[in-house]
């Protein structure tokens, strides 16, 4: 007998094209630029060809911060010194772009000015030629000050300021990437709801343009909360894809939290029930392969990550399937 | 399944609301037939002769899309197929993902039996129950009957778990059958050129058999068609698992074709479909490179509509993530995500035990009291009503403050000063910065624990009882 399936007639609407980076032609001094988003379909799936490939950005860093022990011994020689650890992971890991992540800035960490922390911004730019990120510390007081003057410093090079967010002054950070040429991500917390609320605010209320928006609506770690992210997601592109504009946007995944489930750093189980968990220098990178492979079939785009193994591996599946 | 809403389902009930299946109404029962929460034959009064052909009818139109196949017999039984969807979140995904994992019939006795004893054996405690693997699939290499026939049996022999006989040769496939007949075991495979004879050893034998057809879906069908005409709809598909560049991405093309085929309605191709990561090891000479891509194949074809598949790796790097992506999967949607809020006593609390509290998050409360308990430490627990959040989002988000915990352990009768010898309360390590709130509220000392509850035993050593100030 003959096999026949039909091609998906709903999925009518594009996601949004992202372009990141900017190059000497366009204002900026990167070498190349990244563009992620154009589907028209669930990721590899056959009924129309993905235009681009998945990306993968790095985590820098701007003070030594905690990290599994698989993870650290990769970056010992660069801790103190974010524009190396930049170099590092794009010549020795492959890395298509870097995302420095001002976490001293935090008040309660090192309360760094967000002067002296665009600084860092700014030598980072100068290590590496490939798009970067940049993100704040996560407090939602000090993060659109730091944004602004990372920004600022960072002016024409298209960088993606991470986050706008519903719990922050998100006007500031659309701001400051509208005026100083940047992509905003607009991170929410594993609701789709919350998601299309910010996305609109952000096109309506701060007029940002489509083609500066990447959505980050939150990655939970493999056993700890993976099936509301994957869910998440689809469902995001799959609304994407058959018509609401709010959600039509490319996504990007914090996989790096993958590092926070236990069974991806802790030396054995803490349950004497449980079989031998192996060691776990190899239970580590899996934990965060197969954590961003699972949102790259829901239709993500971008991961950020944390180790050369997990960068490596994620990135042959994802390009295998992408064809 | 061919209807969708409860009213299309209630008119073939009895429609007298006698209240046998447990609902109220036979309308209500007609909503947990749709949402596939209650089986058929919990209506106990359509089983009657006189509703044999509303009963018929109903059945047909609630059977799932994909056909259900059972492989194995008694506990261990494996049940595979029986889906509706394709997106876990139109309703939930039914019978997770069998795994298999091989043995050889050229391996040594004692080894085979040590492999099967492991592979039976793995487990990894989750929101509490265990995750573990299902079936052991037995591979001809020797090319010998006589010897895949001992091999099988000393599998039978050693464990429960439901058996895959993989050979393309009859002969090897009826040896492996005349010992494992008992065991209702899948036959793997058969394919364009054997499928007359397999055939027949399923008809023959009455197990379920895998259909082969390596990237080519017109003969995959023809060969389902073939079997359904000759008499058997226990049927798996496997569709060929390539390993690597084209041939993956291809793979994946046709488990996706397969699937939307049958849930969209044709029946001729609506079985579950086998996938065979063990491939991976065919493209990988090390044994870490292999077990990772494999595992990483293994996730693809978990997410996307694998039903069984075939694995090699028992690295526990390997397996650890393969259940936990499976059960990611196949966690119905539906399912509540909390705990009862309230008191737990962990073993045999007395007024000297700790006293610990958490959320009600079923995440973090059964990781909590895995923790404690399988370390033999007796408490009492608070499962403290956070809406089901965690610990760190609930206290970023206002759900767990001292006045919860106070309430909380109030609430249960529980008296701080009485019924314990040391008042004090532990709290975990991520809500430490309530701990001068707690004190205030509860007026009892609290002690910040580790952040992650894994570490609480090694902070009770150090730290319990607390020292008196
Ligand atoms: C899933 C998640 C959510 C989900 C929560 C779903 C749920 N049912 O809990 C949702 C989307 C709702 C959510 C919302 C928010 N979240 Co949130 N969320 C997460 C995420 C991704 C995982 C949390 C998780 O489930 N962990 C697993 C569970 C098992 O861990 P746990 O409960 O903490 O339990 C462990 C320990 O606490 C300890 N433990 C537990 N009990 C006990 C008891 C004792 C005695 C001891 C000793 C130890 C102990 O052991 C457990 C096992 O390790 C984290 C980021 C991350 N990757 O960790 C952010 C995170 C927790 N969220 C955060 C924030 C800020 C929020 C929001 C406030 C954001 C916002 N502005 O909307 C909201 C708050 C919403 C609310 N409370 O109403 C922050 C918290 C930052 C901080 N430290 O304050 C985090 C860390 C993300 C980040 N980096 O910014 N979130
Ligand atoms: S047992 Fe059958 S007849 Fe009785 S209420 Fe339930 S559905 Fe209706």
């Amino acid at each position: 007998s003959k096999f026949e399936v039909a091609k998906v007639d709903n999925w009518k609407n594009p996601i949004q094209e992202v372009t990141l980076g900017a190059t000497s032609g366009d204002g900026g001094s990167r070498k190349s630029t990244v563009t992620i988003g154009g589907e028209n379909a669930l990721p590899y799936y056959f009924d129309a060809e993905m235009p681009h490939r998945n990306y993968v950005t790095m985590d820098v860093f701007d003070m030594p911060i905690g990290m599994a022990k698989a993870v650290k011994g990769n970056y010992e020689d660069v801790i103190n010194d974010p524009a190396e650890w930049a170099k590092k992971v794009v010549r020795d890991f492959n890395a298509d772009m870097v995302t420095i992540h001002l976490i001293s800035t935090d008040p309660l960490i090192n309360d760094t000015p967000a002067k002296e922390a665009a600084k860092v911004v700014e030598d980072v730019l100068q290590a590496v030629d490939v798009p970067i990120v940049i993100g704040g510390s996560g407090n939602p007081e000090k993060d659109p000050e730091v944004l602004e003057r990372a920004a600022e410093v960072a002016e024409g090079e298209r960088v993606l300021l991470a986050s706008a967010s519903l719990n922050l002054d998100y006007e500031r950070i659309a701001k400051a990437a509208m005026d100083y040429g940047h992509n905003v991500l607009s991170w929410t917390q594993l609701e789709i709801n919350a998601q299309k609320e910010l996305n609109r605010k952000l096109m309506k209320q701060c007029n940002v343009p489509r083609e500066r928006i990447v959505m980050d609506p939150t990655t939970a770690a493999l056993g700890y909360g993976l099936d509301y992210a994957y869910t998440n997601m689809e469902r995001i592109r799959l609304a994407g894809l058959m018509g609401d504009d709010e959600l039509t946007f490319p996504m990007s995944s914090g996989t790096t939290n993958a590092w926070g489930a236990r069974e991806a750093w802790m030396v054995s189980s803490p349950l004497n029930q449980d079989s031998d968990w192996g060691p776990r220098e190899y239970r580590g990178p899996i934990w965060e392969i197969v954590t961003g492979l699972a949102l790259s079939l829901a239709g993500n785009d971008m991961f950020m990550m944390m180790h050369p193994t997990s960068v490596q591996v994620l990135k042959e599946i994802t390009q295998t399937l992408y064809g | 399944m061919k209807i969708n809403s409860p009213l299309e389902a209630y008119k073939f009930l009895p429609a007298t609301n006698c209240g046998e299946c447990g609902e109220a109404t036979c309308m209500a029962f007609a909503a947990h037939l749709i949402d596939r929460s209650h089986k058929l034959t919990d209506c106990k009064p359509i089983l009657e002769a006189k509703f044999k052909k509303k009963y018929e009818e109903l059945d047909a139109l609630l059977a799932p899309e994909i056909r259900e196949v059972e492989i194995g017999v008694g506990d261990k039984i494996v049940k595979i197929g029986g889906d509706d969807v394709l997106y876990r979140h139109k309703l939930t995904f039914f019978n997770q993902t069998a795994y298999a994992y091989d043995v050889t019939d050229s391996m040594d006795e004692k080894d085979l039996v040590e492999r099967v004893k492991y592979v039976q054996d793995f487990k990894k405690f989750y929101v509490g129950n265990f995750l573990t693997v299902d079936m052991v699939a037995v591979r001809c290499t020797s090319k010998d009957p006589a010897k895949f026939a001992a091999a099988v049996k000393k599998v039978v022999e050693t464990t429960d778990l439901p058996i895959i006989l993989c050979s393309f040769d009859p002969a090897v496939l009826k040896a492996g059958l005349e010992v494992s007949k008992d065991r209702n075991p899948l036959l793997y495979a058969a394919n364009k050129d054997n499928w007359k004879e397999v055939g027949e050893l399923a008809l023959e034998y009455d197990v379920p058999v895998t259909l082969f057809a390596p990237d080519d879906l017109d003969m995959l069908k023809t060969l389902a068609k073939t079997f359904a005409e000759m008499g058997t709809e226990k049927l798996v598909l496997d569709p060929g698992t390539f390993p690597t560049g084209k041939q993956l991405k291809q793979t994946l093309t046709n488990f996706l074709k397969v699937r939307r085929a049958g849930i969209d309605g044709d029946r001729e191709i609506a079985y579950p479909i086998m996938a065979v990561p063990f491939t991976a090891w065919m493209a990988h000479d090390d044994p870490v490179s292999a077990s990772y891509w494999e595992t990483v194949v293994a996730s693809v074809f978990t997410i996307k509509y694998g039903d069984i598949m075939i694995l090699h790796s028992t690295e526990p790097y390997a397996m650890l993530p393969e259940l936990h992506i499976r059960d990611t999967i196949y966690t119905d949607p539906r399912k509540p995500v909390t705990v009862d809020p309230g008191m737990y006593k962990v073993g045999e609390p007395t007024a000297d035990s700790p006293v610990l509290v958490t959320t009600n998050f079923a995440l973090t409360y059964y990781t909590v009291e895995s923790d404690i308990a399988s370390n033999k430490i007796d408490c009492f627990l608070w499962a403290i009503d956070t809406d089901g959040i965690g610990v760190e989002a609930a206290v970023a988000g206002g759900q767990l403050t001292a006045e919860k915990i106070k309430k909380g352990i109030e609430d249960s009768g529980f008296d701080l000063k009485k019924d314990t010898s040391h008042n004090t309360v532990v709290i975990p390590g991520l809500a430490a910065r309530l701990q001068g709130d707690v004190e205030d509220a509860t007026g009892a000392n609290v002690m910040v624990g580790p952040a992650d509850s894994g570490r609480i035993p090694g902070w009770m050593e150090k730290n319990w009882p607390p020292q008196k100030k």
